[in-house]
């Protein structure tokens, strides 16, 4: 068609979405990363009205799991509506059941996957084809793109085939390479859509669909007699689809001249050697074959578009009858399997087909989004050419355990010279990222370049790096692998060039852009010996700004993104320089016309002083420094951690061999105190003639970085001098000395404990007992502090009142240095189970951000105390994790029941004091505990003495005879949502599992969606419109079994109470559930006063406090102690605290007036009904 | 009885105005006022530093933490139109003006030069009968002297009058070093009107917490002391015309400021205590003093008892240490 086309830059999820939106009228969702943002952006087009192709906006309803996803799906398709779902892994993995029976019922849909690792040996969110081929025998057609125009234009073919052929299709492109890719695309447009997609079918479908007026019934049970012919009668279908496929992508190319075929052969038509794979590695293996034929070889690729169903004619067919070696490359692995499933389709097709005679070999690549290189491919290709190639080997990782890895040479490479590739080094927080977003936009859609941009974000949710990867350059861009010659290096935290070797990338003659507060004079003094080496011999040149301070005078304080965009721009030469800025200075008034002038203008100021502050530096010819980049880990280190997490700590992971990574998930605990990441600018420092010795600044501390201990004078010897104690101020304290010491190290300097702090001075009421000081001046004094206050003492446990925080909070944590967000409102809850029950504690962490920041390499942080004693802690799924814990509960109580009765059948032997004591000891404190286990290390050394089967039996579990705690913890996203069922039936138990949800109210993890804890009025994704209806009382419906201990706390709003609930939480011999008020940077909140939020949501009766202890009731009390106050508050005061329901008043007041006045309704019925039930006369069912 | 009265050119059913507060946030308050016979509606404030604050915080939240963390890369939904400039102020206006009949008075509180045109201007299309400027701010730094803060004050004032049609108020604060002078100023510079006079936050500090605490007194009925001196003070000597805001509580309030030279009486605190209804309240007061004192128009009353018109025009410009001594008639010997 010759009209004009419209390009445009998008991932590769926004371009599936925007085809999926316009061809749906149901769209069921759930968020799961890679995959959440086709969700989000339907949710939002839906919220704006946005029509789909037939002028009617789609109903987006998220679910509560993705196995409710698509059970909505089948629903709606059942119905008769076009519906689609997006997901990915484990998501995918829920939807199989209903999976198999669209397909049985032969119902048109498409699931759009952004394809990604399962959970195995580690969770990952990273692509592969894992969750994929988990689904191959569901029925379901599964065609794989490989590029983001792909993607696109996919999403449509396949609703259009799936319409035609009434198979259900799976379309799926790589997780993060695919969904996250930016690419500069040409856009289908409505036309398109109409002339693709037939209403004749669409008509068929609904037709087909359940309708009282020509009932059916469908779902019915088999018996032997029938299951088997019926399972068979769908046979031509299957036949059917591929040759419909075909046609589609035939009937696609008339329309916008892209032409795809199901198997689609591309490089020299005489070849001898053909890799074979799906997805974007297709891209890659396509320009390395145009490289290496350049150079003479005679090699190809064979895309496979359609795996399923796969058609072994046209495969063979699409081969050159050259060809002598096949490599088929999987990006899954089948453990034990003969082979992965694309190479057993071509090995099978090759034997039905009769084709003869080409060796074939698999291998596996790039799981995990591990990088799928040129070097990688011309390695395969040059196996192939091996007189016994390697078969089922694995390339892009050193196994030197099963040696089934090839090698290949990293320096090769085939970047074009025509392209730009520009590599930005960045912080989260700093705008890196957003920033090369837009040039992306401006150079794609303002230019008849073509652009790519991909950016490596690390799993830290405090102080997290950033690498983008641009690309730019007069044709279409296929590389799907990070860049490794850059033309142009920018470096905008110059922090980093001590720790990694930025310039590693830099290619010959190209660019250096530092931010530095250094000028170009100063600077070269302050570079490290690897960047001036590198500088020197690469022939680069060197630019300087101090990006922070034009950001500081441009009043956009901390976002140094434009800046460093403008420089970007005016060094790289990517576009005439004046062109350049005012592209980026029409892009600014677009981008924040949405937001207002202020900020149009902010960063409008910030481009001109960027060009006045941007300075190229003279490269000296002699290297000066000998500073070396820093060690990742001490050298102190475990071997472990030096050799192993230690390299993933200095990005040097990839070159970890197998060898060095534990077989089976399992790795040592206590981590995360290695790795030293020196995040804030600012730390609190002590001040001990101010302090009441309170113990709050510790409790509220989310990284664990505020400690406190109250010691013996004389353990206080060789104490540094700086080194601060006063005498304690508890009367059972008395003639200790109390010292709060701070890690300068691994505070992320929230400022949470300033001001949380009571304690102020009473000559400069500014000033508290905790002050903010920048860090830099006092890291070193304070590191010989933290380090000497560890090796004091613990305070003496026996010695701690745990009921008054001000005693309890010298408990050591065993939880600490996590990769939380600063300011964090779920970890002080975690930290304070530590503290308090720690060393006989396991904990089921459902997936989530506490799953993240408590289980995501390089390093973690639950640790252990000096005996080697601390929580174990395992991470199952996301939707399972009551069921978890509470599996490990009832395998403890089973063992422990053994154990006693083991003891008693060994009484003999044991001796009857012994056996007494162990089977009646009292273990509800901490000296019950700690006699108990000596006990049983007594009886482990006389069961030592004794050679029997029972004893060598009771000896393996003894250790149950102690009492261990499980702590089922997760967020509202598992408790409210997908692990409700499993959550429900645990309390329903009666086991003795504690319960810990962490409340943010949203799926914080992936970005802030909307779970059914979502207050009324507030904007989340997947809410876009602000939620309509009130947060689901989870607390009351565990009330309601009766014997479930239930308590609400808000750590801000009166901590007391909070310690409180965690006691009696624990020594309630039954389940018993804590839901804590969390707060979180989704909010949009101000971090540092967050616990302000927490009081006003208390204060307002948002959120109520209460204890719902179920012994009260036996004892005929009320069990529900309601400890909220009459709310004084209007709920107004505390929304306006809150983004997530400002946002809304700006920019729907209308819908938020009438939410808000909801909202304040929902309060003041909440607090009638549960003041009434806190002050009934209560029967404990035994007297009538 | 008349009741009516001109302010600003424009004609009233009644002498008692409902000034700036959040009163006026809603638009059934404004019906309501209406019902209840006020003779004209100042809104609440457009006050552009709250604007740049909002929009500044509202840019914040939703980039921060921005492309931070791998698999959230942001936290609230994206294309989102925002009411962060003067629009939803501008949007009250007209379903102000739509809801009722009586003027509607817009008040700004600009903070940039060229935003205080912008705004004015923006304000006139939304259909505002009349335009209060809310000079409100608090000078403190040490080096900039008074005539300059005068100065920019009356340069606002000339640029907004010079760039709308509709008539402009200026509503002050009483801290000049001479109030007469500057009342004059601005008459010069096209008001058409003086408000009489702003009340700003003030700080309190709370004893248990140890912390700053600014807040809004509401008014007393003595702070009207203040206008009503001044407007007995400027009336007759300048063309404006004068609204007393400030410790109007009751009928004998009004009626004082009205003698004083007052064309209308705003009122804030007494109907955020007393709801609005109160204005009911306040009328029938007016009348009966009106009818007592067999009054027949509020013009009639207005000014009666200004400087140039009392008995003792020198009452209005004493202290009250003078007034002590000199309580008796001077000169005469005893």
């Amino acid at each position: 068609m010759n009209r004009e086309r419209t390009f445009a830059t998008m991932d590769g999820n926004e371009a599936v979405a925007r085809v999926a939106y316009k061809l749906s009228e149901v769209i069921a969702i759930y968020p799961i990363t890679p995959s959440s943002a086709m969700g989000e952006w339907s949710d939002e087009w839906a919220a704006a009205s946005q029509p789909n192709l037939w002028g009617t906006v789609p109903k987006v309803v998220e679910m509560q799991s993705e196995a409710g996803a698509a059970g909505a799906v089948h629903g709606a398709l059942q119905a008769g509506s076009l519906t689609t779902t997006f997901t990915a892994s484990q998501g995918l993995l829920l939807m199989i059941p209903n999976m198999y029976k669209i397909a049985g019922e032969l119902t048109p849909t498409v699931f759009h996957v952004a394809a990604r690792s399962l959970a195995t040996q580690a969770l990952s969110i990273f692509g592969d084809h894992s969750d994929v081929m988990a689904t191959r025998a569901t029925g379901w057609a599964l065609l794989a793109s490989a590029s983001v125009q792909e993607a696109h234009d996919f999403a449509l073919i396949a609703q259009a085939a799936t319409l035609a052929s009434r198979v259900p299709f799976l379309h799926f492109f790589d997780g993060f390479r695919t969904s996250h890719e930016i690419n500069k695309i040409q856009l289908l447009d409505d036309a398109d859509l109409k002339a693709m997609i037939d209403d004749e079918l669409i008509a068929a479908h609904r037709v087909r669909a359940l309708s009282p007026e020509h009932p059916v019934v469908r779902g019915t049970a088999h018996n032997p007699d029938t299951y088997f012919q019926a399972r068979e009668t769908v046979n031509p279908f299957y036949v059917a689809c591929p040759g419909i496929v075909q046609q589609t992508m035939d009937k696609f190319a008339q329309i916008t001249g892209r032409q795809y075929r199901l198997y689609e052969y591309y490089g020299a038509p005489d070849a001898e050697r053909v890799i074979v794979l799906m997805g974007s590695g297709c891209e890659t293996v396509q320009e390395t074959v145009d490289a290496l034929n350049a150079r003479g070889e005679r090699v190809g690729v064979l895309k496979v578009r359609l795996f399923h169903p796969f058609v072994a004619k046209s495969f063979i067919e699409a081969i050159p009858s050259t060809v002598k070696g096949i490599a088929v490359l999987d990006r899954t692995k089948e453990p034990g399997s003969i082979g992965e499933p694309l190479y057993m389709n071509c090995v099978t097709a090759i034997h039905e087909e009769r084709f003869c005679c080409p060796s074939v070999i698999g291998g596996r690549y790039g799981l995990s989004s591990k990088e799928f290189t040129p070097a990688m491919v011309k390695a395969v290709f040059d196996n192939l050419a091996q007189e016994q190639p390697k078969n089922h080997f694995t390339v892009g990782i050193h196994d030197d355990v099963s040696g089934s890895s090839l090698d290949y040479d990293p320096a090769f490479s085939i970047e074009p010279d025509d392209t730009v590739r520009a590599v930005f080094y960045g912080l989260g927080s700093d705008g890196t990222v957003g920033a090369n977003k837009n040039s992306i936009k401006i150079i794609g859609e303002n230019t008849p370049n073509y652009a790519q941009g991909y950016f490596v974000i690390d799993s830290k949710k405090s102080g997290s790096m950033t690498v983008s990867h641009l690309r730019f350059g007069p044709n279409p861009i296929r590389a799907p692998y990070l860049i490794d010659k850059a033309n142009f290096v920018a470096c905008h935290q110059p922090g980093f060039l001590e720790r990694y070797d930025v310039l590693q990338e830099a290619a010959p003659e190209g660019v250096f852009l530092l931010n530095s507060t250094y000028d170009q004079i100063d600077v070269w003094d302050h570079m490290p010996q690897r960047v001036q080496e590198q500088l020197i011999s690469k022939r680069l040149r060197f630019f300087v700004i101090d990006a922070s301070k034009v950001a500081r005078a441009s009043g956009m304080s901390g976002r140094i993104n434009t800046v460093m965009q403008v420089c970007f721009f005016a060094i790289s030469g990517v576009l005439p320089r004046s062109e350049a800025i005012a592209a980026i200075k029409a892009s600014i008034e677009k981008t924040y016309a949405k937001k207002g002038e202020e900020v149009i203008a902010m960063n409008l100021k910030a481009v001109d002083n960027a060009l006045d502050n941007l300075y190229e530096v003279r490269v000296p010819q002699q290297v000066t420094s000998s500073q070396s980049l820093l060690s990742p880990v001490p050298e102190y280190a475990p071997a472990f951690v030096r050799d192993v997490l230690g390299k993933m700590i200095a990005r040097q992971g990839d070159l970890l061999p197998v060898s060095a990574i534990p077989i089976d998930g399992t790795y040592p605990s206590g981590t995360s105190q290695y790795e030293k990441r020196n995040l804030a600018e600012e730390i609190p420092v002590w001040d001990p003639e101010i302090c009441i010795q309170c113990g709050k600044c510790a409790f509220v501390c989310p990284h664990a970085v505020i400690r406190i201990k109250a010691v013996e004078p004389a353990a206080l010897v060789d104490v540094p001098a700086s080194f601060k104690t006063v005498p304690a101020r508890d009367i059972e304290w008395k003639d200790m000395q109390y010292t709060i010491q701070v890690s300068p190290e691994d505070c992320t300097g929230c400022g949470i404990c300033v001001d949380v702090c009571p304690a102020k001075n009473k000559l400069a009421l500014n000033l508290k007992a905790l002050n903010l000081k920048p860090q830099a001046p006092i890291r070193e004094q304070e590191r010989a502090n933290w380090e000497y206050f560890l090796r004091l003492p613990e305070t003496d446990r026996g010695n701690i009142k745990v009921s008054s925080i001000r005693q309890q909070q010298v408990q050591q944590p065993l939880f600490e240095f996590s990769g939380a967000c600063s300011g964090c409102g779920e970890t002080p809850y975690i930290k304070l189970i530590t503290q308090l029950f720690g060393d006989h504690t396991i904990i089921a962490n459902a997936t989530g951000c506490s799953s993240i920041y408590g289980g995501n390499l390089p390093t973690t942080p639950y640790t252990h105390n000096a005996q080697g004693r601390g929580p174990a802690w395992a991470n199952s799924l996301f939707e399972d994790n009551a069921e978890f814990g509470f599996g490990i509960r009832v395998a403890l109580d089973k063992q422990a029941e053994e154990a006693r009765e083991l003891v008693q059948l060994l009484a003999e032997d044991i001796g009857a004091e012994l056996v007494n004591a162990l089977l009646s000891a009292d273990q509800r404190d901490e000296a019950g505990i700690y006699v108990q286990r000596e006990r049983v290390a007594l009886l482990k050394e006389k069961l030592a003495q004794l050679d029997t089967p029972e004893a060598r039996r009771l000896t393996s579990f003894a250790d149950t005879l102690v009492k261990r705690d499980v702590w089922i913890v997760g967020g509202d996203g598992w408790a409210y949502d997908i692990g409700f069922g499993g959550l429900d039936h645990v309390l329903a138990s009666g086991r003795n599992v504690n319960v810990l949800v962490l409340d943010t109210e949203v799926y914080s993890n992936t970005g802030g969606q909307m779970s059914k804890s979502t207050p009324r009025g507030a904007v989340a994704k997947y809410a876009a419109g602000g939620k309509a209806t009130a947060k689901k009382d989870l607390g009351l419906i565990a009330m309601s079994y009766g014997n479930v201990y239930v308590a609400r706390v808000a750590m801000g709003a009166r901590d007391e109470q909070t310690l409180r609930a965690f006691l009696e939480a624990e020594a309630y011999d039954g389940p018993s559930l804590i839901i804590a008020y969390s707060h979180c940077i989704a909010h949009g909140i101000n971090m540092q006063t967050a616990l302000k939020n927490h009081k006003a949501a208390v204060d307002s009766g948002q959120w109520l406090l209460y204890r719902y202890n179920p012994e009260r009731a036996e004892q005929g009390e009320n069990p529900l102690a309601l400890d909220s106050r009459t709310p004084k508050l209007p709920l107004k005061d505390y929304l306006h605290m809150e983004n997530r329901f400002r946002m809304l008043e700006m920019s729907k007041p209308e819908a938020a007036a009438v939410l808000f006045e909801e909202a304040q309704q929902d309060v003041n019925t909440r607090w009638a009904l549960y003041e009434y039930l806190a002050s009934r006369t209560i029967s404990n069912g035994k007297e009538h | 009885m008349e009741l009516n009265t001109t302010y600003l050119g424009l004609q009233l059913r009644s002498p008692l105005v409902a000034s700036a507060s959040p009163l006026s946030e809603r638009i059934d308050n404004i019906k309501r006022l209406e019902d209840a016979g006020a003779g004209a509606i100042v809104l609440y404030s457009l006050f552009e530093e709250q604007l740049r604050q909002e929009e500044q915080s509202l840019y914040h939240h939703l980039s921060a933490n921005t492309d931070s963390h791998v698999e959230a890369t942001s936290y609230f939904p994206k294309p989102w139109e925002f009411r962060v400039n003067s629009q939803g102020y501008l949007e009250h206006i007209r379903k102000a003006k739509s809801a009722v009949d009586l003027p509607i008075i817009a008040s700004l509180n600009g903070t940039t030069p060229g935003n205080w045109v912008k705004f004015a201007k923006e304000i006139e299309q939304a259909g505002a009968d009349a335009l209060e400027l809310n000079l409100y701010s608090l000078p403190t730094d040490i080096e900039t002297p008074g005539a300059q803060i005068e100065q920019n004050d009356i340069d606002i004032v000339s640029a907004v009058c010079a760039a709308i049609q509709i008539p402009v108020a200026v509503k002050l604060s009483p801290f000049f070093s001479n109030m007469a002078n500057m009342a004059k100023r601005f008459d010069t510079a096209g008001a058409r009107g003086l408000v009489l006079f702003n009340r700003f936050y003030q700080p309190d500090i709370d004893l248990d917490t140890l912390e700053v605490r600014p807040n809004v007194l509401l008014s007393t009925p003595q702070a009207m002391r203040l206008p009503l001196r001044w407007i007995a003070i400027l009336y007759g000597h300048v063309s404006l015309d004068f609204a007393a805001t400030s410790g109007v509580h009751s009928g004998s309030d009004a009626m004082k400021l009205i003698l004083a030279g007052a064309n209308v009486t705003m009122m804030a605190s007494a109907l955020l205590k007393q709801g609005i209804d109160y204005v009911r309240t306040v009328e029938r007061e007016l009348l009966s003093w009106m009818e007592r004192y067999e009054y027949e128009s509020v013009a009639q009353v207005r000014g009666a008892l200004s400087q140039i018109h009392c008995a003792d025009p020198s009452a209005f410009e004493r202290a009250q240490y003078m007034r002590a001594l000199t309580n008796y008639p001077m000169g005469i010997a005893p």
